[in-house]
């Protein structure tokens, strides 16, 4: 979930509609768009405070087709894109039937390797300006 | 969680949500007042005024007591779902729900302060009889006198002498609902 | 006293027309988009989400392209579309030791474990004007190197090791929510950094600024500046466990302030602390500042009668919103009020004018 959670929504988009197996499937909460009060620690260790809102769109939904009949998903995912609350509850739930294997390699694996090339890109662009600093000694007057 | 805990919300929450609190403010307007409402299907004990009423004034910050039979893992995942609104005592709840007798007696709610009256409970009570009936009202809200079926009046009339302080009660019976606040005045015939 | 105003309704809408083809600026000069100002004004942005109080770079780039540039009324469009949303809930304490840092430097140790990486910084840019971005062109990849992948740990972290340096246990303690409870004084240290990480840029580093000049000086120095994204999880009632709801990138600036101890403590350093959404690191050293000023009473210090140790100065006006409500409304009219100073005047001109006649005769 937390996969789809920080997945952009035009990559998750563009994953699902390639993906053939979408089944039907009735809210039981319409996807809406709220806050989430994000929360710091005083020091970096110490106690909560709060640090300001991100916007976060949530919803739940139930499997209505055959044998997935009353399987559950449910999303929480960053931003107000509500075609991305749907479809990350829709994997969601489909990860819990037999077609879990089959949207595991057609969503998640590309998200996650996608993710993981984002992150090492920009950790080696970080290393690039890794500095050493020498302490120059003054001299005796 | 138990999946009928997901369902039985409203299906078009702003419209839905609208119109029910549209329902709760006439009520508390005007005491004596029974409106209907039936946008939701809470599960069982809860009745439907009563989800309703906790579909549209709960929230996360408003901590919920559940009392006597309402206190079931049903109605409390329900709660949670639909309203995310946190299970607490009497003592620091905003909003209260349960059988009249479940919910009395009064001491123990807050009631506000004299600088914040409003920061005090609302107590929605199930009741067996909802009827336009019985009990004389008046004070605000209400032109000369309306009649309401109570469960009971010295309570009632106990909680209407703290006036500026007290709490409110919405009471509810199948799809139907009354308001009560503390200003309203009351009088068995 | 306010008195309604009637009228004028077509100078109004004539009024936003008018605003609304100045914002367009020239027809024949391309539109910008909101992806544009995201990507490339990403510092604005940043501001405009940590001083709104609200992490969404697409509602913060949509907000300055609205206000034409100008950051604060941004800001107040992102406060008034904030009040907006539901609350879902509080997240768990974003933990910055694991933070996936593009930047981390330490002002204090210059061989800091994990080393000192400077990111995309202007530190050491010239300020010379650039004139090759006037013109469109196309740009060389950043260089890479062998990524480090993983958190690093805290500079101060090391400190606390011989005890040098004051603690910052954790606790359960619920804070206090400036968006929930209107300020409400004496604050303590959590509501001062909410506060803070939400008020003015301006305002805060004119603050911070002025304890570096001496007013209310405590010799800061910069133990470790870090900029970074970092995962963000909530509690969700439904599945019965947390899970990551997404992350936001947060600038934290942790300063090393001496200390000469207390009647209790003996002497060791102690922290300021700044926490900010996005790459705004003027401000989370500003507010580092800040904070460790405020913080006189519980370490025990001499109150010099420093603006920036007074908790109502700092924190009633450190709003931008706040203030320029009240600064901007005093344009709005106000007839009725100056009517009546004016009756006044006249009256007291009047009678001074008749003193000083019988005076004159």
């Amino acid at each position: 979930m937390s996969l789809l959670a920080k997945a952009p929504a035009i990559r998750l988009t563009a994953l699902w509609a390639a993906f053939d197996a979408k089944p039907a499937f009735d809210w039981l909460r319409a996807p809406e768009v709220g806050g989430a009060m994000v929360r710091g620690r005083m020091g970096g260790t110490g106690g909560a405070f709060n640090l300001g809102e991100m916007t976060v769109t949530r919803c739940s939904l139930r499997l209505t087709d055959g044998a997935e009949n009353g399987v559950i998903g449910h999303a929480y995912v960053q931003g107000r894109d509500k075609t991305k609350a749907e479809i990350a509850a829709l994997v969601d739930a489909l990860m819990q039937t037999p077609s879990a294997n089959a949207v595991k390699s057609a969503v998640l694996e590309p998200l996650l390797t996608e993710g993981k090339a984002a992150k090492t890109d920009r950790a080696a662009k970080a290393a690039a300006t890794k500095v050493e600093f020498f302490t120059m000694v003054r001299g005796e007057d | 969680m138990q999946v009928s805990a997901l369902e039985g919300g409203f299906s078009d929450a702003p419209v839905q949500a609208a119109r029910a609190f549209r329902a709760a403010m006439s009520a508390m307007a005007r005491p004596g007042t029974i409106e209907t409402v039936t946008d939701a299907t809470p599960p069982a004990p809860l009745s439907v005024a009563a989800g309703v009423l906790a579909l549209t004034l709960l929230d996360p910050e408003t901590p919920v007591y559940l009392a006597g039979a309402l206190d079931c893992p049903q109605v409390r995942e329900w709660i949670t779902f639909h309203t995310g609104a946190p299970i607490a005592g009497r003592s620091t709840c905003a909003f209260a729900l349960g059988r009249w007798a479940d919910l009395v007696p009064l001491p123990g709610y807050r009631i506000g302060t004299s600088s914040y009256p409003d920061r005090s409970a609302t107590l929605i009570a199930e009741v067996d009889l909802l009827e336009p009936s019985g009990t004389t009202l008046s004070g605000p809200g209400i032109m000369g006198v309306s009649v309401l079926s109570l469960p009971e009046t010295e309570t009632i009339q106990a909680n209407h002498a703290q006036f500026p302080l007290g709490v409110d009660f919405f009471l509810t019976c199948g799809d139907r609902l009354a308001g009560l606040p503390r200003s309203t005045k009351v009088e068995a015939l | 006293m306010y008195v309604a105003v009637k009228g004028g309704e077509k100078a109004i809408d004539a009024a936003h027309a008018w605003l609304a083809e100045r914002r367009r600026g020239a027809k024949e000069v391309p539109e910008l988009s909101i992806a544009q100002i995201r990507e490339q004004m990403t510092l604005a942005v940043n501001r405009v989400m940590a001083e709104g109080s609200l992490f969404d770079p697409d509602l913060a780039a949509l907000a300055i392209k609205q206000a034409r540039g100008d950051l604060i009324e941004a800001v107040f469009l992102i406060r008034a579309y904030r009040t907006t949303l539901p609350r879902f809930g509080y997240t768990l304490l974003v933990e910055t030791a694991k933070m996936d840092c593009i930047r981390r430097i330490s002002a204090t140790f210059k061989d800091a474990p994990g080393g000192q990486v400077l990111g995309p910084t202007f530190d050491y840019t010239h300020r010379l004007l650039d004139f090759k971005l006037a013109a469109e062109g196309s740009l060389p990849d950043a260089p890479k190197a062998e990524p480090h992948i993983g958190p690093v740990p805290h500079i101060t972290e090391f400190l606390n090791k011989e005890d040098l340096i004051q603690q910052e246990p954790a606790n359960d303690k619920e804070p206090r929510d400036l968006t929930r409870e209107p300020l409400d004084l004496p604050a303590d240290r959590a509501l001062r950094l909410q506060s803070l990480t939400r008020g003015d840029e301006g305002f805060v580093l004119g603050m911070a600024y002025s304890t570096q000049r001496g007013y209310g000086r405590n010799h800061a120095f910069v133990g470790e500046l870090r900029i970074g994204t970092c995962a963000v999880e909530m509690e969700i009632p439904e599945l019965g466990f947390a899970i990551e709801i997404g992350e936001v990138e947060l600038t934290e600036c942790e300063t090393v302030n001496q200390f000469t101890g207390s009647k209790t403590e003996p002497p060791q350093f102690t922290r300021g602390y700044g926490l900010v959404f996005g790459q705004t690191e003027r401000k989370a050293i500003s507010m580092a500042l800040v904070d460790r000023a405020l913080r006189w009473k519980e370490l025990g210090e001499e109150n010099v009668g420093a603006p920036a140790q007074d908790e109502e100065f700092v924190l009633y006006h450190a709003d931008n919103i706040q203030a320029t409500g009240f600064l901007e409304h005093i344009k709005l009219p106000h007839y009725v009020d100056f009517q009546s100073e004016l009756e006044l005047v006249r009256k007291m001109r009047a009678e001074a004018m008749g003193t000083m006649q019988e005076a004159a005769e």
